[in-house]
């Protein structure tokens, strides 16, 4: 457990200008509750500022928080740097989408000392984005990253997302090489899921759309990790890449290892690890988050403690989906784990070295299963 | 002596006997008392509810005939399949007549014909009832011709009715009452007393289902059982109506139940004669033989920590079922375990899901087995029953395996595939009659070994349920028999052993391959399976990896979400035996043996 590193801060807008197909994330496509939202937001951060003094990481997720104008934004990052200190050398990213991105916005997030813009790009391919429901275009997408680099983020991160039944690998090999060419810092490619209840899933359900199958998802994976670790990323997570180790994810990693987070606003989850790993999310409705805030209440839906074999199943899981693997002390009360291990490294899903389980690129794929198992 | 008719129902499996028996209680407890009718159904509502299946249930059903007498008609409930056939035969040799049931469209099956030879053996007066006569279906003339031919009974006599509309249950009771003859006996003779069955109470201990033939005897009394000679003081005796009626004392020609401070059924033997330690009868009652298992199957939790509550249940469930046997078991793949021995399939099927459902518990059955004889080179001989204990190939001078004769009921336009089928599964000496027209009844030699594991299924599926079968063990025979070993991932997964005749050694290796291969899930790495002799591989099957698993998106804090969906795939492999690195499902150690429907 983590309980030494310094945690993580995330913030939730839950505003969009229109929803995603695919997306499954708790947000609204109406800007009408903005200002309620950041009053509520505002008053959130009062309630844990003694809990959760100082962070060395703030993520801003949505939703996407590049709908908030500038004096918003403002206001929003004015409450937390009042509210909450962060160290000598902190991450600051912003999620940002295309269609929302302006200069101007650019300099308020720099000015407030913001280092790290995560850009919602998808894809380059304006059929591909289509199918996916979003708001902007190739060029959109493309005119935004350069505008990231003038306004002077020398960190940059690119969501692509791949695995659809409108690309082909060679589509998807014009979008990474546009993209490459841009040099981000990071680049994180996400497999197309059709989670439930999204609109892509009742198209999927409907038989209107479907999935690309087992074999090609792991075809576009492999063929994805191989191609960019050769244009010099690391391949550090399942779904994510680094120009460099200096540019993984301070903030996602905590997620991955137990780090203690503070999530605000609605919907967002947090993490406490002691006295006891805890974790405890809030309620997924602008409209309850604003009163309940308003009625000085924590906006809190649910929370667990995590026993420790949920906590062991998790760590499993998040460790093997990272380059890092698994400490093998972890697997000290899992005897019956020696002999899947030997039967994984035999089938070259694991290397194990230094006393670590590391998933190759093919365990990377299986990596749930991996987990599964090793959990007895 | 009071008005007293003893009799069973017999019939083919699902030729209505259950809810003739229903129709019965119901009719005649309207007669007597309302109150009585409902709380009969609403007791039996329940152990329906329960899955448990009503075996051997006896009661009284008072009845005021047409011409105005009062009876007792006590109905002795016989379990309804071959497993249970000496059961059967006890509780016949209790009766003095049987309603042998026939179903309007399905005609005589083969366990009519079985239940009659029984029934005819006893001696019993047999009304032949005609049932289902409310279905569009039905063919009495066909089933009266069946009567008269397959079974060479006087069809006039035949009772129509339909159990489930109610029709012709006046007519049923009525030929209970005229055609079977009361029960004869002498009260003041030496007490004579057939067990036909036993239950267990929680609260009383054993209790014996029994009929008197001579004698009487009561509470206080010593009685003795005469195979065990063990001796018990009676506390309780009484009639089975509703709940146990106590009575002052069974006499000459009344069925009963019997407390006597025994503590489990096993102690009880079915088929003995009870008589009193005072004064005892000189010869018991004909016919008493132990019940052997023949089908035996070792059962394993599927978590070794689960072992001392398997230990704690079959205990429990033992009470209950004499006929279970079992000892312990181990093996490398399963762990600590049990091997049992069963009357046959149903029994182990009704012994598992017992098991499961009321016991809770997670187990492992692995494929079943008979016994075989082997004699060794140095003159031993030796039953094995475990494929695990098949002796040293090069020690064994000579083996034998069981056989029955299979007698199968069909519609003539099966005989090919039917033939076919038996040929495949080693039958031989056919002999063939044609009883009516486009019915055959056939007869053939065969191994048992051969329709333990799921010939009647096959021969439901190619007749499309229209054929019957039935069968009884006749002897050993010499056989060439070689163990087949499975390997899973390169390991030999000894409960996965099966001891098979050499001709049909590399049919069976295919087919426990192949279905391995859909059993078992796919893994992230290849998993071969293979079936050796010795170390010949003689069958092969491999089942893929699969690529991916992966929810590739795991961002922002819920983890919570995502290890949900974990925990219940983990969940899911609780239900499966980790074998070296391999899942194997629950299921696949006894349906490797199921033949798939082409
Ligand atoms: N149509 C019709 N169905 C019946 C009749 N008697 C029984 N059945 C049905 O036949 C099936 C088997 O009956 P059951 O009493 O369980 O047969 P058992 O196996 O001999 O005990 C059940 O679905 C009954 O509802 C009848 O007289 N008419
Ligand atoms: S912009 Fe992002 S959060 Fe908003 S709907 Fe699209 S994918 Fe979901
Ligand atoms: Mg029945």
């Amino acid at each position: 457990m983590n309980s030494q590193e310094i945690p993580g801060l995330y913030i939730h807008t839950p505003f969009c200008r229109s929803k995603c197909f695919y997306c499954d994330f708790y947000s609204v496509a109406s800007r009408a509750e903005i200002p309620a939202w950041l009053e509520a937001v505002r008053a959130e951060m009062k309630l844990y500022k003694e809990e959760f003094p100082a962070f060395d990481s703030l993520y801003l997720g949505g939703g996407t928080p590049s709908v908030l104008e500038e004096r918003d934004l403002a206001a929003l990052l004015e409450s937390i740097l009042q509210n909450f200190a962060f160290g000598a050398d902190p991450e600051m990213t912003m999620e940002a989408n295309p269609e929302s991105l302006s200069p101007e916005k650019l300099k308020t997030l720099r000015d407030f000392g913001l280092n790290r813009i995560s850009l919602g790009v998808q894809s380059l391919e304006d059929s591909d984005l289509k199918y996916l429901g979003r708001a902007h275009s190739a060029g959109q997408a493309l005119r935004a990253f350069e505008a990231c680099r003038s306004a002077g983020f020398s960190n940059v991160s690119v969501d692509l997302i791949y695995g659809l039944e409108t690309q082909s690998l060679k589509s998807w090999k014009k979008t990474l090489d546009t993209i490459l060419e841009l040099r981000p810092e990071h680049i994180s490619c996400y497999q197309l899921t059709f989670e439930k209840g999204t609109a892509l899933w009742k198209k999927k359900e409907a038989g209107r759309v479907r999935s690309i199958g087992e074999k090609m998802e792991a075809a576009f994976f492999l063929w994805t990790s191989r191609y960019l670790q050769r244009r010099g990323y690391c391949h550090y997570e399942v779904s994510n890449f680094a120009a460099g180790r200096e540019f993984l994810c301070r903030h996602n990693r905590k997620y991955w290892r137990h780090v203690p987070y503070l999530g605000l606003g609605p919907s967002a989850h947090s993490l406490a690890v002691v006295p006891q790993p805890r974790r405890w999310w809030n309620v997924k409705s602008v409209r309850e988050y604003c009163r309940l805030l308003g009625e000085g209440k924590a906006p809190v839906a649910g929370w667990e403690f995590l026993s420790r074999e949920q906590f062991d199943l998790e760590t499993f899981d998040l460790a093997l989906r990272t380059d890092e693997g698994l400490d093998m002390a972890a697997l000290k009360d899992y005897p019956q784990s020696q002999r899947v291990l030997a039967q994984w490294q035999k089938s070259g899903l694991v290397r194990l070295s230094e006393g670590r389980v590391r998933p190759t690129r093919r365990g990377f794929l299986v990596a749930d299963s991996l987990a599964v198992m090793l959990a007895g | 002596m009071r008005q007293i008719r003893n009799f069973s129902i017999i019939a083919h499996i699902d030729h209505g006997k259950s809810t003739l028996a229903d129709r019965l209680i119901q009719y005649t407890g309207v007669v007597k008392d309302r109150q009585f009718r409902d709380q009969i159904l609403d007791n039996m509502d329940i152990e329906r509810e329960r899955g448990i299946t009503i075996k051997s249930q006896t009661v009284v059903l008072p009845y005021k005939s047409r011409s105005g007498e009062i009876f007792e008609l006590n109905l002795i409930d016989t379990p309804g399949h071959a497993d249970f056939s000496y059961e059967v035969s006890r509780a016949l040799a209790s009766c003095e007549g049987v309603l042998l049931l026939i179903d309007a469209s399905q005609g005589v099956q083969a366990q009519t014909i079985a239940n009659l030879y029984a029934a005819m053996e006893h001696d019993l007066a047999i009304i032949p009832v005609i049932n289902k006569i409310d279905l569009p279906s039905a063919d009495i003339d066909s089933a009266r011709e069946q009567i008269e031919n397959d079974l060479g009974l006087d069809s006039d006599n035949a009772v129509l009715c339909s159990a489930k509309e109610g029709i012709g249950i006046e007519e049923v009771l009525e030929a209970i009452v005229t055609r079977v003859p009361p029960p004869t006996g002498d009260i003041e003779k030496p007490l004579s007393a057939l067990i036909f069955d036993a239950h267990y109470d929680p609260f009383r201990g054993a209790i014996a289902s029994c009929r008197i033939f001579d004698g009487k005897f009561g509470p206080g009394d010593i009685i003795r059982f005469m195979s065990s000679g063990a001796a018990y003081k009676v506390e309780e005796v009484g009639f089975f109506r509703l709940f146990r009626d106590p009575q002052k004392v069974l006499s000459a020609g009344s069925v009963g139940y019997v407390i006597a401070g025994i503590k489990t059924v096993s102690d009880i033997r079915i088929g003995d004669t009870m008589t009193l330690d005072s004064n005892p009868v000189s010869t018991p009652q004909p016919g008493f033989k132990d019940v052997k298992p023949v089908v035996f199957s070792s059962i394993y939790p599927i978590s070794s920590d689960d072992y001392p509550a398997l230990v704690d249940a079959l205990e429990k469930y033992k009470l209950n079922d004499a006929a279970l046997v079992y000892q312990k078991d181990s093996s490398i793949a399963l762990g600590q375990g049990f091997r049992c021995g069963f009357l046959g399939l149903l029994h182990l099927d009704i012994v598992q899901e017992r098991l499961e459902r009321e016991f809770d518990q997670s187990i492992i059955m692995t494929a079943p087995s008979v016994q075989y004889q082997f004699t060794l080179n140095d003159g031993t001989d030796l039953t094995v029953e475990n494929p695990q204990y098949y002796p040293d190939p090069v020690d064994i001078q000579q083996s034998r395996e069981p056989y029955i004769k299979a007698v199968i009921i069909l519609p003539e336009r099966y005989m090919g595939v039917v033939m076919k089928l038996c040929l495949e599964r080693r039958g031989s000496n056919p002999r063939v009659v044609y009883p009516t027209p486009g019915r055959v009844e056939t007869t053939f030699d065969m191994p048992l070994a051969e329709v333990v594991f799921d010939f009647y299924d096959r021969l439901k599926t190619v007749t499309q349920g229209y054929g019957s079968f039935d069968y009884e063990i006749t002897e050993y025979r010499v056989s060439d028999l070689v163990k087949l070993d499975i390997l899973v991932n390169g390991e030999r997964v000894d409960a996965l052993s099966l001891i098979v005749h050499r001709e049909r050694a590399r049919d069976w290796g295919v087919q426990v391959c192949d279905r391995l291969k859909e059993e078992i899930p796919r893994h992230n790495f290849k998993i071969a399976i293979q079936g050796a002799i010795g170390g010949k591989i003689i069958s092969r099957s491999t089942i893929s990896p699969f690529r991916k698993d992966v929810i590739a998106k795991c961002y922002g804090g819920d983890i919570s979400r995502k290890r949900k969906l974990l925990e219940k795939q983990k969940k899911g492999k609780k239900r499966m035996k980790m074998v070296g690195s391999v899942m194997i499902p629950q299921s696949a150690f006894v349906s490797v043996l199921k033949t798939k429907d082409e």
